[in-house]
């Protein structure tokens, strides 16, 4: 099977039904993209697919063939992405990290999907689980951003 | 086009979190040959048997090359003691080391040390990242280290251009000749230190602290860049060439062990899958893909049969076994247990009382719940060592437990922490809780480096808990409605007697804390445990005891002084008179909320809310909070929480306010709706489902202040937790007129 990822085509060997997060992380060795729960719980798992946040633990490879598959190893290749790093840096947020690529993947799904989202869109969109609680920063980072800090 | 068959040299690129050659070391600092013309400290140091397993011989945090590497390019290396887990440990000792080394901590790349009696810096015996313990026990170790360090690139530069020492300073990176003004980058004399005998570290004179650039500054911390941007190497993320993947699954209860397999051949004929594996109380398959192991793991039909008894320090789980029906068991404890505090006479104090108050509070069991699911990557070397990774707060603890299961030397073995996905406590040594033995046995039986990573339905399964109790009080107060006698009986087993073995003779004093050393004026008190064994298996959780005692103790005070006739701020202020350190403290949160203000009262936005006061003495550090709730909808909102807490004094007032607003959303979590529920022996939740843990939308506004009172430096990780309990109890009551005396809030109906 062929799968597009951060614009890159990779030919792999893997079942359809073969969840992306594994492929990605095992068979491709990008280990950036983080495995939490498995049932789309917790959203540490989080890609694009075609620009739309997905949770790659319950999304099946052969659903996603031949659309573009963003990861967080290529985010700063993305000027939305980029952006949104350089104010999870400012804001400080990460604490143990783990849950931060898809905290990470599912602010820039938003940024670019609504460039200037309201309150309501923000808790809408950002709803990954954070055992260290840096929820109060992930909200002021993208509150920063959806106020135009990104531009 | 990309092929994904990977070559070994491919594999080889794939990260392990440190350079691939540190495996084979025969100096501690091996790795440090991986940065291709640096000169090293450290290097040329060997690290001989005896050496290694003898802390006898090695004063912990003073031999420099074992810390710290200065590459040609000036940036610092420092192998950190501390495991970083989101804590910051790693930003805040580059700021402490940094300090005294004259190096800005942005020149800093941190790791995680390796075991070795070098890193037993906590009380230069010991070594663990936790107990909220890391920076206050090894702050003036790892001072002087820094320190010692500057000393030696100085006598370096002296000698190299045969100058005075005392023509020599340094600025952040650089010796300074000031008659010349010439510089030398620390990167170029680090080789001649080497040199060197490292200074007697009781003779090195460290820096007046009023001339601090980076202790007690907001310093960004060093792994942000890498966390957003999923650089960041945990130990799921774990790879070396050849290795093949493990997935488990676990007997039901805890005490059964592998009896028939029904199914061997079908699985065996599974996708990728390799072999299957009879493990203690588990099966296992290997398999080149992981998604493949687990989907081949969970299809094994497994008959468990009962375990004999074989000498691990583990307990069977009864089938019958019900978390309600332990908590009633808890309940129907009588006696009057062990006194683990007493002042006074507190049986005459409230028989001669005014008014008494009776009330009994239960706690729940919970899990960690951090996010990355425990893993354990294991590899034997051809040259008889063992390299593991995994995580773990406590490297020569798993080194001594792996040394004892294969037969080989603790000098054999190399533990490797990777950064920890969340800890919270998951990470010590709990028996048969932890992947580590699974990896080394599966390694050891398919010849090639395992990683195993548990599912997060094994991990819920295997998860030891954070111990329940249920207290009973017996309060006295006087005509003034003032306390004068206050009695906690606790049923309950404290953490380290659940893991460790209970001592008749003693008390657990993690037990207790938290209802213990409160420091109200109440003349007499007696704080007692009776020991009731607990069927699951027990561990840390952040704050430990206090994670629930200071829920227990702190609202039946608001309970003494609704009885009295006092509001609950003003009693805790006048109850602390004469503690100026608690008096300060309650009045900062107080400012910080703009001033105490019970309620109920109406919002801007219409609804009904009140405020909660809630204090705690944990880890060194004292912490106060106050909280403000609503209900919508039946249930509880919590809307801000302002927290106060003095740790004496700090390193970086940044971190410190990440890691209380941290602390509160943990203890938000447990209060609205944490639960580990057990019934026929069995957890009914394995994942977030059914164990749901804080969401965004539910997250207060945090506001911290930081109050330094010069009081011995006390612990940051940990005590920003237990105030948030009760201040939101004791909210929830003031709103609702209904007391609340157990946690989790989702269990309880209100009225209002």
């Amino acid at each position: 099977m062929k799968l597009t990822i951060n614009n890159e085509t990779y030919d792999v060997d893997a079942d359809g039904d073969t969840p992306l997060l594994w492929v990605i992380r095992d068979n491709l060795g990008m280990t950036g993209t983080k495995y939490g729960c498995g049932l789309a719980q917790c959203g540490a798992c989080s890609v694009m697919v075609d620009g739309v946040v997905t949770r790659s633990c319950v999304t099946p490879i052969d659903a996603v063939e031949g659309q573009e598959i963003t990861t967080i190893e290529a985010i700063e290749n993305d000027p939305v992405g980029k952006r949104v790093v350089e104010k999870w840096v400012e804001h400080q947020v990460p604490q143990c990290g783990y849950c931060q690529s898809g905290q990470v993947m599912a602010a820039t799904a938003l940024l670019k999907e609504i460039e200037n989202p309201t309150e309501d869109d923000v808790e809408a969109a950002m709803v990954n689980l954070c055992r260290c609680g840096t929820y109060n920063a992930i909200h002021a980072a993208v509150k920063d951003l959806a106020e135009g800090g990104a531009s | 086009m990309k092929n994904l068959k990977l070559s070994p040299s491919q594999q080889d690129q794939f990260p392990t979190g440190e350079p691939v050659n540190i495996s084979r070391r025969r100096f501690l600092l091996g790795a440090a040959g991986a940065t291709t013309g640096a000169l090293v400290l450290g290097f040329g140091l060997p690290v001989g048997k005896a050496r290694a397993q003898s802390g006898g011989e090695v004063t912990p945090g003073t031999r420099v090359p074992a810390f710290l590497e200065i590459r040609p390019d000036n940036t610092v290396r420092l192998q950190s003691p501390f495991v970083e887990g989101g804590q910051g440990v790693f930003t805040a000792m580059a700021q402490i080391v940094g300090e005294e080394l004259d190096a800005d901590p942005k020149s800093f790349v941190v790791e995680s040390a390796p075991a070795g009696p070098d890193y037993l810096v906590i009380n230069n015996q010991m070594r663990i990242t936790g107990g909220s313990m890391s920076v206050r026990t090894s702050y003036d170790t790892m001072r002087k280290l820094g320190a010692s360090a500057r000393n030696m690139l100085l006598q370096a530069a002296a000698i190299r251009f045969d100058v005075p020492l005392a023509q020599l300073t340094t600025e952040p990176g650089y010796v300074v000749n000031s008659s010349t003004g010439q510089k030398v980058p620390f990167g170029d004399l680090a080789e001649d230190a080497l040199d060197l005998p490292v200074p007697d570290s009781e003779g090195i004179k460290l820096r007046d602290p009023s001339t601090f650039r980076w202790i007690g500054k907001p310093v960004d911390r060093l792994d942000i860049h890498d966390k957003a941007t999923g650089k960041a190497i945990f130990s799921i993320d774990c790879a070396v060439e050849g290795m093949v993947h493990a997935a488990v699954q676990h007997a039901p209860r805890l005490g059964l062990g592998v009896g028939n397999i029904l199914n061997e051949t079908d699985v065996s004929a599974m996708k990728g899958v390799m072999s299957i594996h009879r493990l203690p109380g588990a099966v296992a398959v290997v398999a080149e893909r992981w998604w493949n192991a687990k989907v081949a793991a969970e299809a094994l039909q497994v008959e468990w049969v009962k375990r004999d008894e074989d000498g691990s320090n583990i307990r069977h789980m009864p089938d019958d076994f019900s978390t309600v029906a332990f908590s009633d068991h808890l309940a129907n404890q009588t006696g009057n247990g062990k006194a683990g505090e007493e002042e006074g006479d507190v049986g005459s104090a409230i028989s001669n009382a005014a008014t008494t108050v009776e009330a009994t509070y239960r706690s729940q069991f919970v899990h960690h719940g951090q996010l990355e699911p425990p893993s354990a990557l294991a590899r034997f070397n051809d040259d008889g060592t063992l390299d593991v990774w995994m995580p773990n707060q406590a490297p020569e603890q798993f080194q001594s437990q792996i040394a004892g299961m294969t037969g080989l030397e603790a000098s054999q073995i190399n533990v490797h922490s990777p950064m920890l996905g969340g800890f919270f406590g998951r990470h010590f040594l709990y028996p048969e809780a932890n992947p580590y033995p699974q990896a080394v046995q599966l390694a050891k039986e398919v010849g090639r480096p395992v990683k195993l990573i548990w599912s997060r339905e094994e991990e819920f399964l295997r998860d030891p808990l954070r111990p329940m109790a249920v207290v009973k009080f017996r309060g006295g107060l006087d005509a003034d409605g003032m306390p004068v006698g206050l009695e906690a009986i606790s049923a309950t087993e404290g953490p380290t007697e659940g893991i460790y073995g209970h001592n008749p003779d003693s008390i657990d004093p993690l037990a207790l804390e938290g209802l213990t050393g409160k420091k109200y004026a109440i003349a007499n008190r007696r704080i007692a445990q009776i020991y009731v064994k607990t069927p699951a298996m027990l561990a840390y959780w952040r704050s430990v005891g206090h994670s629930m005692n200071d829920f227990f103790y702190e609202t039946f005070f608001d309970e003494l002084a609704d009885q009295g006739g006092h509001d609950p701020y003003e009693l805790r202020m006048q109850l602390l008179q004469s503690d100026e350190r608690l008096s300060n403290l309650l009045r900062a949160v107080g400012d910080l909320s703009g001033g105490w203000k019970r309620g109920p009262f109406t919002a801007e936005d219409g609804s009904q809310r009140a405020r909660g006061v809630g204090m705690a003495s944990p880890f060194g550090s004292e912490s106060a909070a106050i909280a403000e709730v609503s209900m919508q909808n039946g249930d509880v909102v919590v809307h801000d929480v302002w927290e106060a807490i003095d740790p004496g004094s700090i390193v970086n007032p940044a971190i410190i306010e990440a890691q209380v607003k941290s602390a509160v959303a943990l203890g938000v979590s447990q209060i609205l709706m944490e639960e580990a529920i057990y019934e026929n022996g069995e957890p009914t939740a394995r994942n977030y489902d059914l164990y749901p843990i804080l969401r965004p939308d539910q997250m207060p506004n945090v506001h911290v202040r930081i109050v330094e009172s010069g009081a011995k430096m006390g612990g940051i990780g940990e005590p920003g937790l237990p105030p948030v309990l009760p201040a939101i109890a004791n909210a929830v009551s003031t709103l609702t007129g209904q007391r609340v005396r157990s946690m989790p809030l989702s269990n309880l109906r209100f009225e209002s």
